[in-house]
Parts: structure tokens; C-alpha cells; sequence
């Protein structure tokens, strides 16, 4: 068993096109390391150097978001949903 | 071109007066032709005159009832509080998805200036607006 990924539209180019991929690891960031091993060209998209979450990526498991669940330390579950999507973002700065 | 009602665009402006003396902010709800079916309002987060962020929970929910209604989020929409309705250098590096509708109130001016770009590898292209059968001026024309 594994738990389910959503893909937000401008991810699906570089990861295979799909919306949901079955994806592995107890933790949001085993997770991550999960997707980024199985599809490189998104882990500057995801992840920081340090490999804490991008600042302008928004990640869920079911309806919360990670930021208030420890980050990549966040547990995932077999029967959770993780959801990503870009923040919108911007300003006239 | 993007496509809403008299409503839906007072519903912007109204959106953004009421954040001042921050930027406001919203997503739309709609169709790929373009058409606006609601606009959803949001908090910005980043609670600032200069720069905005969507609620990330409201951009949750918001996908969430697309995916329900069998809409798309379609764009965004904020204000530049005392500058012109055009994407600013931050709006354009920060621009998610490139079939979006990018439409900036700017309420430097009364009544509120609003307009519709496209995003596009940091190529900025402006669309029309389609008022309740009133095609709205494009900066160009």
C-alpha cells in the first residue's frame, strides 16, 4: 500500500503527465525524496538545497497543510492523500 | 480573453478595497475558454501593501471545488495599490501556470483600473476583458 499524489497542472509536463502517482515513505519527506529519485527534473521545484520545503510550494496531507505539521518531518499514512500546489504569489515590489 | 460579469469584476475591486491598506487577492474559478464562473476571495497571508499571497487553504479548497464541479482554477486576481494595472518583476517571476489569467486592479486611480494578462516564460501579453457584453480597451489599442 501506498499513499496518493496529486500533481498540479504545471508539474504533470515533468512528471509523467499523470494528476495521482502511488508514491512511497512515511514522512513528507520521504515522500519527496520518493518523487524527486523517480522524477530529478522537479527537485528545485520542491525542495531547497537544504532539503526543506520550497518556500512557493504548498503541501497537504488530506486538508492540512505541512507548514503546522512539522514540515518534511510531516507523517504520511497508507490511506492519505498528499496534495501539491504552487502558492500564488506577487506584488507590485 | 477572459469573460466575467459586472459583479464578479465589482467583486475584485471590492475584494481589494477592503484589504487596504494591503494588496488584496482572490482566485477564478471558471473554463479554460476563459470564462469567470465565480471569483473566490482570499486573505493575503503575506498581509503587506507590496506583495501578496493566496490563503493556502483557500487555494486548496479551491481546487478542490473545481475538481468537484468540473471547473478550473483559471487565474488570479490583485490589486497594486498605488501603482498601474501591469504585472509587476515579482508577479512575473512568480507566475505558476501559464495558462492562467493574470488581472491586476490597480486602485492608484478612481474608479479601479482592471486588466487581464498572460504569463508566458516571462513573456507578458495583455488580453480583453469581457464586461456583460462590454469589450474592454487594451493598454495597445
Amino acid at each position: 500500500m501506498s499513499a496518493v499524489l496529486r500533481i498540479p497542472t504545471v508539474l504533470r509536463p515533468a512528471m509523467g503527465g499523470e494528476t495521482t502517482i502511488s508514491v512511497e515513505g512515511t514522512t513528507i519527506g520521504a515522500v519527496l525524496a520518493d518523487v524527486t529519485a523517480r522524477f530529478p527534473a522537479v527537485k528545485g521545484q520542491l525542495l531547497n538545497e537544504d532539503g526543506t520545503l520550497h518556500r512557493f510550494l504548498n503541501v497537504y496531507v488530506n486538508d492540512d497543510d505541512v507548514r503546522y505539521l512539522g514540515g518534511v518531518d510531516a507523517a504520511v499514512a497508507d490511506t492519505d492523500e498528499i496534495t501539491l500546489l504552487p502558492a500564488v504569489a506577487g506584488g507590485a515590489w | 480573453m477572459l469573460t466575467l460579469t459586472f459583479d464578479q469584476r465589482e467583486a475584485m475591486v471590492a475584494t481589494c478595497i477592503r484589504a487596504l491598506p494591503d494588496e488584496g487577492c482572490g482566485l477564478l474559478l471558471g473554463r479554460a475558454d476563459g470564462v469567470v464562473v465565480d471569483v473566490v476571495a482570499s486573505a493575503n497571508v503575506a498581509a503587506s501593501a507590496k506583495v501578496y499571497e493566496i490563503d493556502p487553504r483557500v487555494l486548496l479548497a479551491t481546487f478542490r471545488r473545481a475538481d468537484d464541479e468540473g471547473l478550473e482554477v483559471i487565474g488570479v486576481f490583485h490589486s497594486h495599490t498605488h501603482s498601474p494595472a501591469y504585472p509587476s518583476a515579482t508577479d512575473i517571476r512568480q507566475a505558476p501556470d501559464p495558462a492562467w489569467h493574470y488581472v491586476l486592479v490597480s486602485l492608484a486611480s478612481s474608479p479601479a483600473d482592471v486588466r487581464s494578462y498572460s504569463v508566458v516564460q516571462g513573456e507578458v501579453s495583455e488580453e480583453d476583458v469581457l464586461v456583460e457584453g462590454v469589450t474592454g480597451t487594451r493598454a495597445d489599442d
